[in-house]
C-alpha cells in the first residue's frame, strides 16, 4: 500500500494523512473545488488559504442588500445539505433566518459515522474554507455566535480547528465569534437534536421531536446545525458563484461531493468527485482488490447495493432508484471474498451498541436483530429465524425518537435483499466459508451471536 | 377535526396500559412497547383514546387534536 493512503475511518489516534484526490474531470474548475487549495499548496494555514481563494465576500458594514444577495446566490446554486438528509440549504437557512432573537450557528463536525472521514479531512486540510462558510452562513442568519463541534476522540482535528480560529480572530474574517467544543464521540452524538442537547448542558442524546419544523434552541434562542462540507461549499459558492458550483454534477444534483471510500480497496480515502459520477468510476479509482460484490452506501445506517448496479450515478435520486443512499457520503466496498451477511451482522452489533439507550424498540430491538443476524451468518439459525428477523426489522423501523433504529432497519433490509442468495444458504444451515474472515470494517472484531 | 395518537418513545416504559385500554389502536411489540399506526383515531374511539392517554403512568401516550389536513 502506498504511504499516502493511510486514512481509514477509524484511524482516530493517528494524525490524518488522508488520501485525497480531486476530480480530474475536464471542465471542472480545479481552483473552485473543496480540496483544490490543499492539492495545490499542501498547507492548511490562513495565508495559504487566502493566497489560493482570496478573502470570502463577507458583508461590509452597512451593506444591507448582502443577506438578500447571499440567499439568492445560495438558492441558485441548488446546494443540498451534505450531512445525510440532502435538504436544500437555502430553504434551511430561510427557515431559521425568519426567526427572531440571537441565533447560534452550529458547525457539525462530529462525524459519528465510523466509515466517514470527510469532516476530519476538511478541517485538517482546508479548515479556513469551512470557517469562511460558517461566517457567511452566520452573517446570512444574523447569528451572534458560531460553535464548531468536533468529537472528543479527534484531538488532532480539534487542535487544528483551534489553531485556525486563533489565526483569524481579530481579523475582518471573523465578524461572528467562533467557539470550538468537543462533545463525547458516539454514533448519535452528531444527530442535530443530540448536539444541541449537549450544547445546552444536557446528556447529548437525541430528543423526540414530533414537529421537526420547530427550530432547535440553545438557551431559548434558535440554533441552526450545518455539516462541515455544506459550509465549505457555501464558501466556494459565495466566492465563485452558482454557475461555477453547477459546472460539476447535474441539474438535479449539482456540485462536487466528498466521498469516503473504504473496504476491500487498495486506496481507501476521501475523494472529491463530481455529483453524478458513476459508482464504478468512483470505486475503480480506489482499486478494489477483487470483483466488487456489493457496496454499502450512506454508511452504517445506509443501504447495501449490489455490485451489478455500479453504472448508477452517485447522486441522491439515481442511487435511491437502486436502493442506495448518499447519506453522509460513504461507500464501503465488499468483494466476493467477504460474506455480506456476516458483515451486516457485525454492523448491526456495532449499531446496537451505539444506541443512546432511550427508546425501548432500539434498546431491545437492535441487539435482538444483531443476534439473529449473527446466528444466520454462522449457519446456526433455527427454522423460522428469517421470518422472525424480518419481523424484528419492521419492529425497529420508525420507532425511536431519532432515526438510529430506522437506519439499522434500512441497512439490514437491504442486506436481506442484496445478499438473498447467501441468506438462503445460511438459513439452510450452511455457514459461510468467509463468515469469520477479517471484516472489511476496521476494528469490528470477530463475529459472535451475543449472549442468548 | 381529526385526532391522532402518538407515543413518546423516550418517555415510554412499556407499562402496556394503552394496549389494555385501547386494543383497537395499540398493539405491543415482543418487548411490550406500543405500536401505533399514526392514522386518524375513529370518532367512536376518541374518548377511549383520551382515557388511555390519561392513564399512561409515563404520560408517553399522546392524543393530539389537529385540524383536518
Amino acid at each position: 500500500m502506498p504511504p499516502t493512503t493511510t486514512t481509514t475511518a477509524t484511524a482516530a489516534t493517528t494524525p490524518p494523512t488522508p488520501a485525497i484526490e480531486g476530480s480530474q474531470r475536464p471542465g471542472l474548475a480545479e481552483r473552485a473545488t473543496l480540496l483544490g487549495a490543499w492539492r495545490a499548496r499542501r498547507n492548511p494555514d490562513l495565508s495559504s488559504h487566502l493566497a489560493h481563494h482570496g478573502p470570502p465576500p463577507l458583508p461590509r458594514p452597512g451593506e444591507t442588500s448582502w443577506r438578500e444577495r447571499f440567499a439568492a446566490t445560495l438558492e441558485a446554486s441548488g446546494l443540498t445539505g451534505r450531512g445525510g438528509a440532502s435538504f436544500p440549504s437555502s430553504t434551511k437557512l430561510r427557515l431559521v433566518a425568519s426567526g427572531r432573537g440571537s441565533t447560534t450557528l452550529v458547525v457539525n463536525a462530529m462525524e459519528g459515522e465510523p466509515a466517514s472521514a470527510k469532516d476530519k479531512v476538511l478541517l485538517s486540510c482546508v479548515p479556513h474554507l469551512v470557517l469562511d462558510g460558517a461566517e457567511l452562513a452566520a452573517c446570512a442568519l444574523g447569528a451572534t455566535r458560531i460553535v464548531v463541534c468536533v468529537a472528543d476522540d479527534q484531538r488532532d482535528t480539534f487542535d487544528r480547528v483551534v489553531r485556525a480560529v486563533v489565526e483569524r480572530t481579530g481579523t475582518a474574517l471573523t465578524p461572528v465569534p467562533i467557539e470550538v467544543r468537543c462533545p463525547p464521540r458516539r454514533y448519535v452524538a452528531g444527530e442535530e437534536s443530540a448536539l444541541v442537547s449537549w450544547l445546552n448542558g444536557g446528556p447529548g442524546a437525541p430528543g423526540w421531536r414530533p414537529d421537526k419544523s420547530r427550530p432547535l434552541t440553545i438557551r431559548r434562542s434558535a440554533a441552526l446545525v450545518h455539516n462541515t462540507e455544506t459550509l465549505a461549499h457555501m464558501a466556494l459558492i459565495a466566492r465563485y458563484g452558482p454557475t461555477s458550483f453547477r459546472s460539476a454534477g447535474g441539474a438535479d444534483a449539482p456540485g462536487t461531493a466528498l466521498v469516503t471510500v473504504s473496504g476491500a480497496v487498495e486506496h481507501p480515502g476521501v475523494y472529491e468527485i463530481a455529483m453524478g459520477t458513476a459508482l464504478r468510476a468512483v470505486i475503480e479509482r480506489t482499486r478494489p482488490i477483487d470483483e466488487v460484490a456489493a457496496v454499502l452506501t450512506g454508511g452504517f445506517g445506509g443501504s447495501w447495493v449490489s455490485g451489478a448496479v455500479l453504472a448508477t450515478p452517485y447522486a441522491p435520486r439515481p442511487l435511491a432508484a437502486v436502493g442506495g443512499v448518499v447519506g453522509p457520503g460513504v461507500l464501503v466496498v465488499l468483494t466476493r471474498r467477504s460474506c455480506g451477511v456476516a458483515e451486516t451482522a457485525r454492523l448491526a452489533r456495532y449499531m446496537a451498541g451505539e444506541s443512546a439507550g432511550q427508546c425501548g424498540p432500539c434498546v431491545f430491538g437492535l441487539p435482538a436483530l444483531a443476534d439473529d443476524l449473527g446466528r444466520l451468518a454462522l449457519g446456526s439459525a433455527g427454522p423460522g429465524a428469517l421470518e422472525r428477523l424480518e419481523m424484528r426489522v419492521a419492529a425497529a423501523d420508525g420507532r425511536g425518537a431519532c432515526r438510529h433504529p430506522d437506519g439499522v432497519a434500512r441497512m439490514v433490509r437491504s442486506a436481506l435483499s442484496v445478499f438473498s442468495v447467501d441468506v438462503a444458504a445460511h438459513s439452510a444451515r450452511r455457514p459461510c466459508p468467509f463468515g469469520n474472515e477479517p471484516s472489511v470494517f476496521p476494528a469490528m472484531g470477530v463475529l459472535r451471536t451475543g449472549t442468548p | 377535526m381529526t385526532s391522532v395518537i402518538k407515543v413518546d418513545p423516550i418517555a415510554c416504559d412499556a407499562y402496556g396500559y394503552c394496549a389494555e385500554l385501547l386494543p383497537e389502536l395499540v398493539t405491543l411489540d415482543e418487548w411490550g412497547y406500543p405500536v401505533v399506526d399514526g392514522g386518524p383515531v375513529p370518532p367512536h374511539l376518541v374518548e377511549l383514546a383520551r382515557r388511555a392517554a390519561k392513564e399512561c403512568p409515563c404520560r408517553a401516550l399522546l392524543l393530539e387534536r389537529g385540524a383536518d389536513r
